[in-house]
């Protein structure tokens, strides 16, 4: 009879040998085979002095770009609240004022825009469903906490700062098929 | 006499804080040990490389909630762990630290009391530690503590016997009880070791048993027992509990060294010709390292085997391993009276 896998063992009411009966060989092969773990590399990660690296593309918290003169690029279309499998994404759209220019890249946007991260899946649908590049998943972890209100992100965490030096870079997960899927589109890509 | 009780009254506390330090970063040895041993680092948090770890231990168990079962027996329920401590730091009086110190030409034994009885006082005192076990589990009131006090006096009723009897060869070989006459028979790399493996064996094994440590640990044995024995205690009560263990472990890390391993001697350290504080130093320093080692077999051994069966606990104990110690006797015997050189 063949077993499942390779390790399997057919069972025998054998009687033991005298070097096994007195288990002394056996104990000093478990103990060397213990000892020798001693040496391995250990598989311990020291979490805030050291990070675990991080895929390229990995799908962490979300960020909302600002284009390259530092507009909102969100027109609240809802269209990633819609993608959205989790239904995570809550968002209020507002109507830009005359002075608004600067701060919004068309005439509609999220005035209110939250994303329940207990509710996310990170499976980045948001991200494909966007017509205006502006929602994308980035490398950060989403922080710990005690409450449950705290993982609700409004605005205030999840646009990008102003600042371009201070960009959040998401040109990583713009593969060349992402491009060339989305080349269609009318916008220049933000490669902050 | 008066500046002898000073000296004494010195070494017995510098022992006793010795023995309490070296328990306590046993704890820390241990888990580094664990941790190595399973691919993990061990604590590292407290302290570089976890070296607060035993402290914050201790605070926190100081801070802990003291609960007592009400339907414990209230006075057995605190003489039992502090019974266990108090014969854990008792054992250490009759083991030879080292040689004789020279402090203003007046020479200073390193040993609490050269007793021409050692052996049998370790043993009396060994014998005595079940007791703090016994009664805490009795004053607890509670299935599991009873059950792992029963296992842990069965336990270590049985296997006193084959330890006392593998000793007897060692007080056969040297012709005396007294620990300093075993130890100064061991000059150099002349150990009881080479001559007495068996016994040797015996013994550790006995010692793993003693100390209620894996893979005997069915005392306590979690998966069965809750706790066993400390079941019922929180706080420093369970602090002791534990913490005699790693005492014990020291201790008998100590005896074993002295019986097996030439105690303090080495081999060429008497040649170098030191002055003798710094030469008692060096042999102190010896006798530490072969216990450092066997306290880090007892930890190897901890991580590596599973825990015994009751019944086959007691089948090695009964059927093995007296024997065992009973033929040692008997071919010692039979060698010493053909009156061989010494083996």
């Amino acid at each position: 009879m063949t077993g499942f896998t390779k390790r399997s063992k057919v069972v025998t009411n054998r009687k033991m040998s005298f070097w096994e009966s007195i288990y002394l060989p056996a104990i000093l092969n478990g103990m060397r085979i213990t000892f020798s773990h001693f040496f391995t590399k250990k598989a311990t990660l020291r979490y805030p002095e050291e990070n675990r690296e991080f895929s390229e593309i990995y799908r962490g918290r979300h960020v909302l770009k600002r284009d390259d003169e530092g507009r909102e690029r969100c027109t609240a279309c809802g269209l990633c609240a819609i993608a959205c499998p989790a239904e995570a994404i809550t968002m209020v759209a507002a109507e830009r004022k005359p002075a608004e220019e600067h701060l919004y890249r068309e005439e509609k946007y999220a005035s209110k825009f939250e994303i329940d991260l207990l509710r996310c899946i990170f499976c980045g649908l948001c991200e494909e469903a966007c017509p205006k590049e502006a929602i994308f998943l980035t490398k950060e972890i989403v922080r710990a906490g005690y409450k449950r209100d705290i993982f609700i992100y409004g605005k205030d965490e999840l646009v990008e700062p102003a600042d371009p030096s201070m960009r959040i870079d998401v040109s990583k997960r713009q593969t060349p098929q992402v491009l060339e899927f989305k080349k269609d589109k009318y916008q220049k890509h933000n490669v902050h | 006499m008066g500046i002898m009780i000073l000296y004494k009254t010195i070494l017995a506390s510098v022992i006793l804080i010795m023995s309490l330090l070296v328990a306590m970063y046993s704890t820390l040895i241990e888990r580094k040990v664990a941790g190595f041993l399973q691919d993990r680092l061990g604590p590292d948090r407290a302290g570089p490389w976890g070296l607060f770890q035993p402290l914050a231990d201790g605070i926190k168990l100081f801070f802990k909630e003291e609960f007592m079962p009400n339907t414990a027996d209230k006075v057995l329920y605190l003489i039992g762990p502090s019974l266990t401590m108090f014969i854990a730091c008792l054992t250490s009086a009759v083991i030879p630290w080292g040689p004789d110190i020279v402090i203003n030409g007046q020479t200073y034994s390193l040993q609490m009391a050269d007793v021409n009885i050692g052996i049998l006082y370790i043993f009396a005192i060994v014998s005595i530690g079940v007791y703090g076990i016994m009664v805490g589990g009795w004053a607890s009131n509670n299935k599991y503590a009873l059950l792992g006090a029963i296992r842990a006096s069965s336990q270590m009723i049985s296997y006193e016997l084959a330890m006392s009897l593998s000793i007897i060869v060692i007080v056969m070989m040297s012709g005396s009880l007294s620990m300093r006459e075993i130890v100064n028979q061991q000059q150099g790399f002349n150990w009881n070791i080479w001559y007495q493996p068996l016994a040797f064996l015996i013994f550790l094994v006995c010692a793993f048993a003693e100390t209620n440590r894996s893979p005997f640990d069915l005392p306590e044995c979690e998966t069965e027992l809750v706790g066993g024995y400390h079941t019922e205690y929180s706080s420093m009560k369970l602090g002791f509990y534990l913490f005699s263990e790693y005492i014990n472990m020291f201790i008998s890390g100590a005896v074993m060294a002295t019986l097996f391993l030439g105690g303090y001697h080495f081999p060429f350290i008497d040649k170098l010709g030191l002055s003798p504080n710094v030469f008692a130093f060096v042999s102190f320093m010896v006798l530490f390292t072969k216990i450092t080692f066997l306290g880090f077999i007892f930890m190897w051994v901890r991580w590596t085997l599973p825990r015994f069966r009751y019944d086959q606990l007691m089948r090695l104990g009964w059927k093995t391993l007296i024997p065992l110690a009973i033929m040692n006797i008997l071919i010692t015997g039979v060698v010493i009276l053909l009156n061989l050189p010494k083996p």
